[in-house]
């Protein structure tokens, strides 16, 4: 498992960097919605944290084409679905390797944009903390998505409608924390909930993965 | 005699193109009788005016494209535990009819909602978690579009219904909670206004009776739909089957 992990972190960091577009990617949808919303530092600290919400979500979802459909074309995806490794196990990692070449550096990123975008000082903490506890839900969410369209030749747009309505649940709660979070309101319930989806969504969606990829395999 | 018998689907084709006409004819009769009924024999509400008479549109179809989303899981389990061919057509035969039930609630209640709450949409939890259905209805279908080998599509949508079904239960708690609704609550049936302890209003009982008829035709036209369109997915399933046996003769 973790030389799987291994390989994966390797593959993302070399291979024309799962790390720096996703990165860039959220820079620049932050960038752009000042030039779009105007620059208003009022109005700006007001959204602030939806755009980071979105922007991370957008950037995850954009890096997801790359989860499994490169060792789908290569063929070691077949090698892995007869290793001995259960495939449960092999999309949870797949997923994990997602998250730490994606939704880990979106999470530190992210207070660095709100710089950029106002956000309330109070803010800082609970963007950090909401996109933390939902990054991994996103990854694992996404590794679903990507199972189900990995047989497909431009699956990208299609994985982007059938992940995005299950984004729903994870970035209500999520992007809740952080608006109630930037101006001082109580967050534990919208918290709690994210920390339930995410939990859930990693101890049951990978063996929907799984028997998904199952499918497109045989 | 057991419900497994329509699974073969040349019984299911006999049977259902038995009913189909049926089903026309009282679905067509229920409609119609019901809104004449509700347009021109019940008077107008006293606040909403004559714009309450949208209900008869918009409830049965919003109830519809609920039922339609629960019914397609069900035929997708079915055909995950069983294997049975009818019931994975059934689930694509009902997912555009779905998604037009739940446009129709949207428009309709767009139309309502204008003169009544003077705007055309708010973002309700009610009309949003409509909104999430009507993309996973979307969704759903394109998947089934893009996939060209039929079982792996059968599978492969089966299971986004199942995962869908928990995210839009879960979507619809979180918009819930997101903003607090502008939409009235179910009032049709309360079982509160029957044991007497309701200090709510309930559907006055001359909108009742031709309501219900419109409920009860919608289903029935669902009904005919469902047949009808799982028909010709069995039959288009046939002749592919059929072309494809020809080639390898040729």
């Amino acid at each position: 498992m973790i030389a799987l992990l291994m390989r994966d972190l390797r593959l993302a960091m070399r291979a024309g960097g799962g790390f720096g577009l996703g990165l860039a990617f959220f820079l620049i949808v932050t960038v752009m919605v000042p030039l779009s919303v105007g620059p208003q530092a009022a109005l700006l600290g007001s959204i602030a944290p939806g755009v980071l919400w979105l922007g991370a979500l957008l950037a995850c979802l954009l890096s997801l084409d790359r989860l499994l459909a490169l060792d789908w074309e290569d063929g070691s995806l077949d090698l892995l679905a007869t290793a001995p490794l259960p495939l449960e196990a092999t999309v949870s990692i797949k997923a994990l390797a997602h998250w730490i070449t994606t939704g880990l550096p979106l999470v530190l990123a992210a207070p660095v944009l709100g710089v950029l975008l106002n956000l309330p000082v109070p803010g800082f903490k609970w963007v950090l903390v909401s996109l933390l506890l939902g990054t991994p839900a996103l990854s694992v969410i996404g590794t679903f998505g990507a199972a189900l369209t990995v047989g497909l030749k431009r699956g990208g747009l299609l994985m982007s409608l059938l992940v995005m309505p299950l984004y729903m649940p994870t970035l209500i709660f999520g992007a809740e924390v952080a608006r109630r979070g930037a101006i001082s309101m109580e967050v534990q319930t919208p918290l709690l909930m994210l920390a339930g989806i995410s939990a859930a969504s990693i101890a049951l969606l990978p063996f929907a993965s799984a028997a998904v990829l199952r499918i497109n395999l045989r | 005699m057991s419900i497994w018998e329509y699974a073969n689907p040349k019984k299911f084709i006999t049977t259902t193109e038995r009913v189909i006409p049926a089903l026309w004819v009282a679905s067509a009769i229920c409609i119609v009788v019901g809104l004449i009924w509700g347009f021109f024999f019940t008077g107008d509400e006293v606040r909403q005016g004559a714009t309450v008479k949208i209900i008869y549109l918009h409830v049965p179809s919003a109830m519809l494209a609920i039922n339609i989303w629960v019914m397609m899981l069900a035929t997708s389990l079915v055909w995950l535990i069983r294997r049975h061919h009818v019931s994975a057509l059934a689930a694509r035969a009902a997912a555009p009819v779905g998604m037009v039930m739940t446009l129709i609630a949207l428009v309709t209640g767009a139309i309502w909602g204008q003169p009544t709450w003077g705007t055309w949409w708010v973002w309700d939890p009610r009309l949003t978690s409509f909104l999430i259905l009507f993309l996973f209805y979307l969704g759903y279908m394109a998947l089934w579009e893009a996939i060209e080998d039929a079982d792996t599509a059968a599978d492969l949508t089966s299971f986004l219904c199942l995962v869908g079904s928990v995210f839009a239960l879960l979507s619809r708690y979180a918009v819930n909670f997101w903003n607090q609704g502008l939409h009235q609550g179910a009032s049709i049936m309360r079982t509160a206004a029957v044991t007497g302890t309701d200090t709510e209003e309930k559907v006055n009982n001359i909108y009742f009776y031709p309501l219900m008829l419109c409920i009860v035709g919608f289903v029935l036209l669902f009904l005919a739909l469902l047949f009808y369109r799982t028909g010709t997915e069995i039959r288009s399933r046939r002749i592919k089957a059929l072309l494809a046996r020809e080639r390898v003769m040729a």
